[in-house]
């Protein structure tokens, strides 16, 4: 057994089917031998070797290995549908009609010959014939049990296992008490009529037949009906020939159970088939329920499904005529950005137009303009209409995001084709599609946005690679820079240029506004730098210049503040020009004193006219050994911490005074740090950027 | 997040500008000013005693009219500014370009005699 529940239940049920079926046919073999044997002893007057119960025994084993047999070959399929499960008895009955039928062939033949008046060979073809009766039996039981538990309430799976129960009881019974005539018996009797009564009125499953099926399954029911009464005739004929000679023999008609599944197995079918008969007419509206749920999911899952708007109004068109029984259908779909798009179904181009201008022309109001938020049934306007096939019209709104995207439009030939039911259901179709059409507008932008993000990746490696990768440095100083954006691109901007053997060019710029504006500010200002510093001008040229070039690239109210100095280690010497950037912190070694450098400068793109000279100065410093220079964006000095309050100039001269003496790397290193730390992130909501220059 | 609050008198547009301006709320800065040269007015003055920050796309805003306030003889005053933002205007070099006084008083003696 422990090794039965190892292997795969597939083939566990396999075995078990095999089992079940060498049981019945055992058992099934030693019954014939043992009446057989009785009923030789009854005749002759000799008392029998074999106990005479051994036969009900062994009759009670074989119905119980038949009903476990067909528990596994029908109740456990699970692939059966309620057809294959009528076919399934169907079957059972005609293998068991043929061989029966076969039976009574050789019987024929043999005409009135000793052997075919012989009791005890009638004894056994009674056997095979009543084994096969009963075989027919358990395997509608079987059947019918999975018919009635459909849509199973609690209630009804205990009255069935009371029936059941009741049913092996008197299986029992009648072996050990042979006769019917016990009160318990006709009690019994009594209890299993009226269970099966009350089982017989389970019937949801035909509902669910559609038009076809429920013919299929009459012609299946009257065949089991044959088989039935056929059974009955000829095991009671054969029953009657050996009871006149002697009643030492299993007669089933005094088995209170072979008759109540007979019974049972006889009422059902009868109800099944009389439900099936009457709900003949009523099919077509449950098929057409069911397909107006199958069309609803269309509309629904056509939204992963399809590819394109147009599957939508496509699948829409056609569940609304399929669902209503309209003969044609439109669907209009106006737009902004496009032009009206029209989809037709059973109805030309032309047509749809003559009907649409003919109830604009007659000043129908609100009929197919698109601010209706109604159904409406415009049958009537469409007499007036020459030449028309239709009669009948619906229009229905198509909303989406609350406006109306469009109207659909379904047509029948006959007059007052639609009524409120249809209505309804049309509407609810309408609906759905507007929401089909909706989700599939957002997953469209979805993968817009997704392409927008996957874009801006791009735009940032591309930034990334505006910004310098080395910097220049001589024997006199060295410069580290550190720059970050809020966004995926940003507007600040560092660079370094050798504009000779001793002079080094150097920028930090600043663009107003963030994100892609005024990354597209900052490649701009990369290339004013790069062609104007190669042409070794004075620091106020280079403004001049640049502000002339910035002042018809920028959009109104944008700037750039940015600084331009000049590094002279000839004699070591920064000239300067200050653009509306953050002021130069400057720290001098020889006094150990730092300061922010106070001078005058107006931002790049703000005044248009040649004033903007006079707005700027040229600042000279003498550069020592020892002496830094930090160049930042606001970014840095108004950096927030939780409370917002900004980093502010003194936090940030605090900083640079505590390394001083250290390397430009270090330096920079040590002020981002201090940063993340003051804010609590390293995720500052602005572009920052600094430079630091060490001179050595 | 920025209120700014309007109020005329004398023929002078006083726009009180109150809280912070970065660049989403410079675009509502942007459109009292354009509101105020849309309905005429000659004489502006900002009150930005209760400014508490400005953007550099706030600063912008104000640049932005500067040429057109000089075309159409519009005069434009700001006073009340605080330390941070008056300091934020003179390193941009704008205080060069408006004109900035410390309180109302001046600010409508200026503005009524850059319109004479």
């Amino acid at each position: 057994m422990a090794y039965f529940l190892s292997i795969h239940p597939h083939l566990r049920a396999r075995a078990l089917i095999r089992i079940t079926f060498l049981g019945a046919f055992i058992a099934w073999l030693v019954l014939i031998f043992s009446d057989v044997t009785i009923l030789f002893s009854d005749i002759r007057g000799l008392h029998p070797d074999i106990p005479v119960w051994l036969p009900r025994l062994m009759f009670d084993l074989y119905v119980l290995c038949l009903f476990y047999y067909y528990k596994f070959k029908i109740e456990k399929e699970e692939s059966l549908n309620f057809t294959d499960l009528l076919w399934r008895v169907f079957a059972t009955g005609l293998v068991a009609t043929v061989v029966s039928l076969g039976l009574r062939l050789i019987l024929f033949l043999l005409g009135d010959t000793a052997l075919a008046t012989n009791i005890l060979f009638t004894d056994v073809i009674y056997h095979i014939n009543l084994a096969l009766f009963l075989s027919f039996l358990m395997a509608a039981f079987t059947s019918w049990k999975r018919l009635i538990l459909y849509q199973k309430s609690k209630w009804l799976i205990r009255v069935w296992t009371v029936f059941e129960f009741t049913l092996l009881f008197a299986l029992l019974y009648d072996s050990l008490n042979s006769g019917t005539n016990g009160t318990l018996s006709t009690i019994i009797a009594i209890m299993l009529g009226g269970l099966g009564l009350v089982l017989s009125a389970n019937m949801k499953w035909v509902a669910y037949l559609n038009f076809k099926q429920k013919w299929t399954s009459l012609l299946l029911l009257v065949l089991a009906f044959f088989y039935l009464g056929y059974f009955f005739y000829t095991t009671t004929r054969l029953a009657d020939f050996i009871g006149i000679q002697s009643t030492s023999f299993l007669d089933f008609r005094e088995h209170t159970f072979s008759l109540s599944i007979f019974g049972f197995v006889m009422v059902y079918s009868l109800f099944s088939f009389l439900v099936i008969l009457f709900n003949l007419p009523t099919s077509s509206v449950f098929e057409q329920k069911l397909e107006e749920v199958v069309n609803f999911q269309r509309i629904s899952q056509s939204i992963q499904t399809e590819q394109s708007e147009e599957s939508v109004y496509n699948i829409l068109l056609e569940s609304s005529v399929s669902s209503v029984f309209a003969d044609a259908a439109w669907l209009e779909i106006k737009s902004v950005s496009q032009e009206d798009r029209l989809f037709t179904y059973g109805i030309s181009e032309p047509e749809t137009k003559a009907i649409q201008d003919h109830i604009i022309n007659n000043k129908i109001k609100g009929a197919l303009d698109q601010g209706i938020d109604k159904t409406k049934n415009l049958s009537k306007h469409l007499g007036s209409l020459k030449g028309a096939r239709f009669r009948s019209l619906l229009s229905f709104p198509i909303v989406v995001k609350g406006e109306s995207i469009g109207t659909l439009a379904i047509l029948k030939e006959l007059p007052d084709g639609f009524n409120k039911e249809m209505t309804r259901v049309v509407s609810t179709f309408a609906n759905q599609a507007g929401i089909s059409i909706e989700n599939f507008r957002l997953l469209e932008e979805a993968f817009q946005n997704e392409r927008y993000k996957e874009e801006l990746k791009i735009a940032k490696t591309v930034q990334k690679s505006l910004l310098p990768e080395n910097l220049e440095s001589n024997g006199d100083f060295d410069i580290a820079a550190f720059s970050q954006s809020a966004d995926e691109v940003g507007g600040d901007y560092y660079d370094t240029i050798r504009i000779n053997d001793h002079k080094v060019a150097l920028i930090i710029a600043d663009v107003s506004g963030k994100g892609t504006t005024a990354a597209f500010h900052m490649s701009q200002m990369k290339g004013i730098f790069h062609s104007l510093a190669q042409q070794e001008l004075d620091p106020r040229e280079f403004m001049v210049r640049a502000n002339k070039a910035l002042v018809f690239c920028l959009e109104r109210g944008s700037f750039i503040s940015a600084i331009y100095f000049v590094l002279d280690s000839e004699n070591g010497e920064i000239t300067y020009c200050r653009a509306g950037h953050c002021p130069v912190l400057y720290y001098t070694s020889a006094t150990d004193t730092s300061a922010y450098l106070q001078d005058k400068g107006a931002a790049l793109g703000m005044v248009k006219n040649m004033t903007y000279c006079n707005m700027i100065d040229v600042y000279k410093i003498k550069y020592q050994k020892g002496d830094v220079m930090v160049l930042y964006t606001d970014g840095i000095t108004e950096a927030k911490d939780s409370k917002g309050v900004e980093f502010g100039y003194e936090n940030l001269e605090q900083t640079i005074l505590e390394v001083k003496d250290k390397g430009a790397r270090e330096i920079q290193e040590h002020l981002i740090s201090k940063l993340f730390d003051y804010s609590g992130t390293d995720d500052i909501n602005d572009d920052f950027t600094t430079m630091i220059v060490r001179f050595k | 997040m920025v209120q700014i609050k309007r109020l005329q008198e004398d023929g002078i547009d006083t726009l009180a500008v109150i809280g912070e301006i970065d660049a989403s709320s410079s675009i509502e800065l942007d459109l009292s000013i354009a509101k105020s040269v849309g309905e005429g007015f000659k004489k502006i003055l900002v009150d930005c005693s209760s400014l508490e920050y400005i953007s550099s796309a706030g600063l912008g805003v104000f640049m932005s009219y500067i040429e057109e306030f000089k075309d159409k003889g519009i005069s434009m005053v700001m006073f009340g500014l605080n330390e941070k933002v008056a300091n934020n205007f003179s390193i941009l070099g704008l205080a060069d370009l408006l004109h900035i006084c410390s309180t109302k008083e001046e600010a409508k003696q200026l503005v009524n005699e850059l319109s004479v």
